[in-house]
């Protein structure tokens, strides 16, 4: 086992940088269902063609089209309608798909819709939330019920905070049938709802563990009034360390639902997530990529991106680094801050200087390097004849890399 | 005095026969730490860089008497690896690797419990005692001795915080990585209670970041309890919430977790935070007086 894994900073950061892997409304009901969790009878589909046969299959009548995009608030965007014919359904479907929805979690630029879900309609008589995450505090699973189900329930929680039960799952027994009940009877449900709760919440808390997911929400969690519970709406994300024994998981990744450059650059095992600014920053460790993003701001600028290239980063990734960067048509200079531990600055600096000639970046870079062999860094940066700036401490760089971006263009 | 290690400390690498094993363990060992072997199972009874290799923690700690382990373990045998030496009653385990999963976490948690062994990590630089021993990849070059003790959930700024201290001349008694993911063996109050009863440690460096509450809950400890000065940082200020920033526990989420309401619960508990990672060094100064 240990030498098959040749542990190593690159393979290491390989396991574990893949982007968390979130999925659509209809793969979640899918999974949840192969626990026994009860979900209403749908089709999901890619084109609008086929929707009255779908909606006339479902029951004919009712029928609910649902738009699938990775962000919640679709109703309200209008991308959930409910038809009262097949043919009222192929209406809906024909406009929602290929719309931009633009929701609260989307941000301003929405996102398209590719993918539809058609649900048969149910009758409603309550509707409930549920959800299972893992509670740092108590390293424990813990669930999270509320009779509030249907609303955000951050929202609920804040102005109702009585409204949200919890119960924390002890982790040599797992969930107990009672703590199920308590919840249960903590929402109001009489004898034979509360005998389903328990039910779907054991095959919840199975399908959690059993998929290594770190949450699986249920909102609404609803009762019909034939007295049925079931999932009409569900979010499930996996813990992206595990998903090396999931395999079928991960193929459940819609990548046009990422940013395309974040997609890249999981290709290459960089750590790196687009922002709005102008200043490209490139820095080893997640933490002191967080810091130097937050220094960019004190010092008047505008974060780009995070992105961290490892402790163990080389040429190569530095290389690989650039063209992430490059790639971002708003950066206009680039922060680089690498404290040098077990990379070598001069090894760094070789780096830099060939992916700057190599890729013939433009815009002025700010370099701030520390640690092993500086000096030496920073002599084969001042005479490679490339327009590099460099600084002594983070602060000085922030301030430099801060006034050339937001210097005219022309004069950079 | 320092804490978790020191000049007694006898080190024994659990994945020493790996690249990164290897490579770290030499450094330590440069670093004037007694390592005294490594454990991969199935090599047991052969020597690698003349280090005796056992198939088991017990075996080397039966031989050895190791006091301390440090995992470079690959993931999916990491949780066990963590159990294997505490059964074997190690009083530290130091667990570099990153990307654990959190349900082999939840088991690890489980098998500790009531069990004499101290986890550090995982997915942490691990630990260095300034001038006497170090288990893990923070660089022994760039510590100096002195009275700082340091605990942080991030590699590379830890770095920082070593570095901007000897610039103002301060050296360091023990920094602690206590890691980036959401379920670490030892946390910040874990870490203050030490250095609150190590008389060389005059004030601590505390760097967090996003996700969580462990800095609040440090907060209202330091309030409480903790007589020393604290110099604080919290890395994030900028994130994004519901985006996980490289560290696993590194996430704002549900509107919890926020850098600006863990820099207020340390400033009101007497912390000084430092807004500025660029300034952490300078505040100890101002703390202290100097």
């Amino acid at each position: 086992m240990y030498d098959r894994w040749l542990f190593d900073l690159a393979n290491r950061r390989q396991l574990t940088y893949i982007l968390p892997v979130k999925i659509h409304e209809y793969q979640a009901k899918a999974v949840l269902a192969r626990f026994g969790v009860p979900v209403p009878r749908s089709e999901v589909t890619f084109s609008a063609d086929n929707v009255a046969d779908i909606a006339r299959k479902l029951g004919g009548n009712i029928s609910v089209v649902k738009a699938q995009i990775h962000a919640g608030g679709r109703g309200k965007g209008g991308g959930v309608k409910v038809a009262k014919s097949p043919e009222e359904a192929q209406q809906f479907a024909k406009s929602i798909l290929g719309m931009t929805l633009v929701t609260h979690q989307t941000g301003p630029a929405g996102k398209k819709v590719g993918r539809l879900l058609i649900e048969e309609g149910l009758q409603i008589d309550r509707e409930l939330y549920v959800s299972i995450v893992i509670d740092r505090a108590s390293a424990s699973p813990v669930i999270i019920a509320s009779a509030a189900g249907g609303m955000d329930i951050e929202e609920v929680a804040a102005s109702h905070p009585e409204k949200i039960l919890r119960e924390t799952v002890q982790r040599g027994t797992g969930l107990l049938p009672f703590e199920s009940r308590k919840l249960a009877f903590g929402m109001g449900l009489d004898g034979a709802a509360a005998g389903k709760f328990v039910k779907v919440l054991a095959s919840l808390y199975e399908a959690f563990m059993a998929t290594d997911a770190s949450m699986i929400e249920i909102n609404p969690l609803v009762l019909t009034k034939e007295g049925n519970l079931l999932a009409l709406d569900a979010k499930v994300s996996f813990d992206d360390s595990a998903l090396y024994r999931h395999p079928e998981l991960k193929e459940l990744r819609d990548e046009s639902e990422e940013d395309p450059l974040e997609v890249e650059a999981s290709k290459f095992s960089l750590n790196y997530i687009r922002l709005d600014g102008n200043i490209g920053c490139m820095v080893n460790g997640a933490g002191l990529a967080m810091a130097t993003m937050d220094i960019i701001k004190l010092a008047g600028g505008e974060p780009a991106n995070f992105l961290d290239v490892g402790g163990g980063a080389n040429a190569e990734q530095i290389r690989n680094a650039f063209k992430i960067l490059m790639s971002d048509a708003n950066v206009e200079a680039v922060l680089i801050n690498i404290f040098g531990g077990i990379l070598r600055c001069d090894v760094l600096a070789q780096g830099v200087i060939a992916a700057v000639k190599d890729l013939g970046v433009l815009v002025p870079i700010v370099i701030r390097m520390e640690g092993t062999n500086v000096e030496e860094g920073k002599r084969l940066l001042q005479e490679s004849g490339l327009n590099f700036a460099t600084a002594d401490s983070m602060g000085e760089a922030a301030s430099k890399v801060v006034a050339l971006a937001a210097a005219p263009k022309g004069t950079k | 005095m320092a804490v978790l290690l020191d000049r007694n400390t006898r080190l024994v690498v659990q994945g020493l026969t790996g690249r990164e094993g290897t490579f770290h363990a030499k450094a330590a060992a440069a670093y004037g730490t007694t390592v005294v072997g490594g454990v991969t199972p199935g090599k047991g009874g052969t020597t690698h860089e003349d280090w005796p290799i056992f198939n088991s923690v017990h075996d080397a700690v039966r031989e050895t008497g190791a006091n301390a382990s440090v995992l470079f373990v690959p993931p999916p045998a990491a949780a066990d690896a963590i159990m294997e030496a505490t059964d074997a009653g190690i009083p530290l385990a130091v667990c570099i690797t990153e990307g654990i999963p959190t349900v082999d976490m939840l088991k690890v948690w489980t098998f500790m419990e009531g069990k004499k062994t101290r986890l550090v990590g995982p997915n942490c630089p691990g630990v260095i005692t300034a001038g006497q021993a170090k288990a893990g990849i923070i660089p022994g070059h760039i510590c100096k001795e002195g009275r700082i003790g340091i605990v942080s959930k991030s590699g590379t700024l830890t770095y920082e915080a070593i570095h901007q201290l000897s610039k103002q001349g301060m050296g360091q008694t023990t920094c602690i990585g206590i890691g980036g993911d959401p379920l670490i063996g030892t946390n910040f109050i874990d870490a203050l209670r030490l250095f609150a009863g190590d008389p060389d440690t005059e004030a601590v460096i505390m760097i967090g970041e996003i996700g969580g509450t462990a800095e609040q809950e440090a907060a209202a400890y330091i309030k409480s309890e903790f007589k020393k000065p604290v110099v604080g940082f919290i890395a994030g200020q900028t994130a994004p919430p519901g985006r996980r920033m490289g560290h696993a526990g590194a996430i704002i989420a549900g509107g919890q977790g926020t850098a600006a309401e863990k820099m207020e619960a340390l400033t009101k508990a007497g912390v000084r935070v430092a807004k500025s990672p660029a300034d952490m060094g300078a505040a100890m100064k101002e703390v202290l007086g100097r």
